[in-house]
């Protein structure tokens, strides 16, 4: 009976392009509400453009620079610990996390003006727009509400990487784990480069 | 076999210094996306600033998922997907555009 | 001898654990493969209760159940057959139990993620059960959720949604793991295409899998969102539109039907060459139209939706794919007709249901050229000759196939042989009854009876009593063949290493296979595997 060691010190590249994979579920599973959003947009150009005049440029562009942030701080962790600089990558690692955590509360914050004005599924604000309006807001709660949720479980993800590289479960031998949580980290940044644009910038 | 440790065949170990030209290169296309928004007006902004993203996305791609290391596999699956999804987006189009 | 086989076969427990959990919590592909069958089985079977429920009903229209009532039973039928039983179906069976053997690997890239895929199956199946029975009403639907009704039936759609999107998660996880182990543990020498062409179809469907299962996955968050909060993506009133959703929702099922046929077609081309000793012909084309049929048959959706008011331009193109991806198949039907020519034909029952499933699979596919057509389709939309259509390929098609590879493979599974001649008597009366059954419902659907209803003109009356009847001879067949393996299990003759002369690689080590499958890892030099026929 193999040891638990020895299962997880074989086939990297096989951890890897399992990741990779994984990686384009998720690719189609926002294309999906892409898909959705470039219809009702070639539907209601209008409309989105009103919705996305009115939100706030500055918290968009400063949460989008945060994430990029909060991609190098994830690459340099990963360097970090293959060159057997364990402290530094955890260092990196609660780096990524924190700016995680900002992106969240910048998120609430702007989720939380649009509450407080009616404007939310259902809401009185919401109900009195046009049609392209209320498309135009569903996409965004769902949208930016299906990120924020891959960025949660991000942030518990690479919690568990901080415990594992703490108790050396994952070293400059092992790093495939840590990698990987890297991958998934890079895409969730990735579907905000091109979620920032979508509801931000097309006035 | 083709089983391997981490040791073999892992991409060479990235350098912090090239990490952090490619962040600013990032947050310098994020300060052009806002300023082509901002003061170009026109309906290319949108297509200028999808392009934008798609180059900030191929920076993230190549740079800090090191894709430029993968299996030639890999990329070509990555190709392979993103042109599923343009599949199924031209072909709802071909509906949706055309409608009377 | 015989206690020695089963001492060192893989049904010894030898984690230190007992009894069930020695099943439940283990990553063993056999044991997996083995527990995924007998749940599809069983869930197969309450499908076939339903459908026979059905069946009774449009002998007496109202007589037993009312519209409500027939609405319900019709949805759960399609929910459990497909998401619970044929969709699943193949891969999880006998791709678990068999993809590593035919490659000379262990088991699979990732046991641990098999498990969890098992037990998410496990998970989403008892949870879409849970909406047939919790407060509140089944869902009525139909299997396709169609907006706006599903946004607004106050039935359990949106327990049933989360049952199907969690067994999503599983056959992704389950095809991400096959393309994974297909790449990365093929035993020394077993090049790609040295590979049984099952193999080949269970990595073309995990692709499928991958790369399909997310936009329904996301379809069905829709839904969710729109029933919980109101987000009218689909609703008319709030600007929405219904045909997207069939757009999301069919770009999925689509491909799911391919997810459903690849891997059956896999089985038939492992049994057509064993079973008329020869090789299989042309088995790169064979291995070739399989990633043909799954490419193609990502694009051909729309043909569910010709009378959904898509414009005529997307209409023109669906058809066109649609006639396309005929092609490929029909590459499959020659090619194992050719191996068959001049062979040296052992009629066994895998040849048996192999040869019925040909013979089945080709009217249904002959029959959705029909209905791939534009003009004809305006016609027989929504009626029973689609029910027929997808019948054949389905239940004559793939389930034919899991009944072929049932009795193929059970003497390698479970250490036993079946008794041929009952195997056969049940293959008769079920293909007999699968006649009765279908093949009337393409006549009631050419006239015009049209489907998902409870009730009918008088017009229709004789032909639903035939289908009818061709449905309890139907399962007196299925029962048959059954009880048939059922016993077997218990009282079945030993079953040697190779009972059939087979040539790929699970035919060299015991039935049951050890744990670890090979005393020694296998080196793959002789031709057994090069493709070619003599």
């Amino acid at each position: 009976m193999t040891t638990k060691r020895n299962e997880e010190s074989i086939d990297y590249t096989g951890k890897k392009i399992g990741m990779w994979f994984f990686l384009f579920t998720e690719f189609l599973f926002f294309g999906g509400v892409f898909l959705l959003y470039s219809i009702y947009r070639y539907r209601f150009p209008a409309d989105f453009h009103q919705g996305a005049g009115e939100e706030n440029l500055v918290l968009g562009s400063v949460n989008t620079g945060v994430l990029l942030t909060s991609s190098l701080l994830m690459a340099l962790a990963v360097a970090a610990l293959r060159r057997g600089r364990s402290r530094l990558s955890i260092a990196f690692q609660a780096g990524t996390i924190s700016l995680g955590a900002v992106f969240l509360v910048i998120k609430g914050f702007e989720w939380g003006a649009k509450i407080a004005k009616g404007i939310y599924p259902n809401g009185p604000a919401l109900l009195r727009m046009s049609n392209g309006g209320i498309l135009f807001f569903g996409l965004y709660y769902t949208m930016t509400g299906l990120h924020a949720l891959h960025v949660a479980i991000g942030l518990v993800l690479i919690g568990f990487m901080v415990r594992d590289t703490r108790r050396k479960v994952i070293d400059e031998r092992n790093f495939a784990r840590l990698e990987n949580t890297g991958l998934y980290w890079h895409f969730v940044d990735i579907v905000w480069i091109y979620l920032f644009p979508l509801f931000y910038l097309i006035t | 076999m083709h089983l391997n440790t981490s040791r073999e065949n892992a991409p060479r170990i990235a350098q912090p210094g090239t990490l952090v030209i490619v962040w600013a290169a990032l947050i310098g296309l994020l300060g052009l996306t806002i300023a082509v928004a901002k003061l170009h007006v026109t309906s290319w902004s949108v297509v200028l600033n999808l392009l934008i993203a798609t180059g900030k996305a191929a920076l993230v791609l190549v740079f800090f998922m090191h894709l430029r290391s993968e299996s030639r596999f890999v990329k070509v699956m990555l190709g392979v997907t993103v042109a599923a999804l343009t599949v199924i987006i031209i072909l709802t189009f071909s509906d949706v555009w055309f409608r009377r | 001898m015989t206690e020695q086989k089963l001492e060192s076969s893989f049904y010894k427990n030898e984690d230190g654990r007992r009894g069930v959990a020695a099943w439940l919590m283990s990553t063993d592909h056999k044991r997996i493969g083995l527990m995924y069958l007998g749940a599809l089985l069983s869930f197969f079977s309450v499908g076939v209760l339903i459908g026979l429920l059905m069946r009774l009903n449009l002998i007496s229209p109202g007589r037993f159940m009312n519209a409500q009532t027939y609405n319900e039973l019709f949805t759960m039928h399609g929910l459990i057959q497909i998401f619970l039983f044929i969709i699943p179906g193949i891969p999880v069976a006998f791709g678990n139990f068999f993809l590593p053997i035919l490659i000379g690997a262990r088991d699979m890239a990732f046991p641990r993620l098999n498990r969890l895929s098992w037990w998410l199956y496990l998970t989403g199946a008892f949870i879409i059960l849970l909406s047939f029975f919790i407060e509140g009403k089944p869902p009525d639907t139909g299997w396709t959720f169609y907006a706006p009704y599903s946004i607004r039936t106050p039935t359990n759609i949106g327990v049933a949604v989360l049952g199907v999107f969690v067994l999503g998660f599983s056959s992704i996880l389950t095809g991400l793991n096959f393309v994974v182990t297909t790449h990365r543990l093929r035993a020394p020498g077993m090049g790609w295409f040295r590979m049984p062409a099952f193999v080949w179809t269970l990595y073309a469907t995990g692709w499928v899998q991958m790369l399909a299962t997310p936009v329904l996955a996301i379809t069905l968050v829709f839904i969710i969102l729109s029933r919980t909060f109101g987000i009218g993506f689909f609703d008319p009133a709030r600007g929405g539109d219904p045909i997207l959703f069939e757009h999301l929702f069919w770009a999925y099922s689509h491909p799911a039907v391919y997810i459903m046929l690849l891997p059956a077609m896999g089985i038939i081309s492992e049994i057509i060459p064993v079973f008329s000793r020869r090789k299989l012909y042309g088995y790169v084309a064979v291995c070739l139209s399989a990633l043909g049929i799954a490419i193609i048959g990502y694009a051909v959706w729309g043909h569910h939706m010709f009378t959904s008011g898509m414009s005529d331009t997307a209409r023109v193109i669906f058809s066109f794919l649609t006639f396309l991806v005929a092609v490929p198949s029909g590459v499959k039907v020659f090619n194992w007709l050719s191996t068959l020519y001049k062979g040296s034909i052992s009629l066994d029952a895998p040849l048996v249901f192999a040869l019925s499933f040909i013979f089945l699979f080709s009217i249904g596919g002959l029959t959705g050229l029909v209905i791939g057509s534009l003009a004809p389709n305006l016609h027989v939309h929504g009626t029973y000759f689609i029910v027929a259509h997808f019948h054949y390929v389905m239940f004559g098609g793939a389930g034919f196939a899991i009944l072929a590879g049932l009795h193929y493979w059970f003497p390698k599974m479970f250490g036993r042989m079946y008794n041929e001649r009952r195997a056969k008597i049940g293959w008769l009366i079920l293909f007999i009854g699968f006649q009765f059954l279908y093949f009337s419902m393409f006549l009631l659907g050419y006239n015009g009876m049209p489907r998902r209803y409870f009730d009918y003109p008088p017009q229709f009356r004789p032909l639903n009593i035939v289908s009818t009847i061709g449905s309890w001879i139907l399962v007196t067949g299925l029962i048959i063949i059954f009880s048939n393996l059922i016993r077997s299990l218990f009282k079945g003759e030993k079953a040697p290493r190779d009972p059939w002369g087979g040539r790929s690689l699970e035919w060299r080590i015991p039935s049951p296979p050890p744990r670890g499958n090979f005393k020694k890892m296998p080196v793959i030099t002789d031709k057994s595997h090069d493709d070619e026929a003599e």
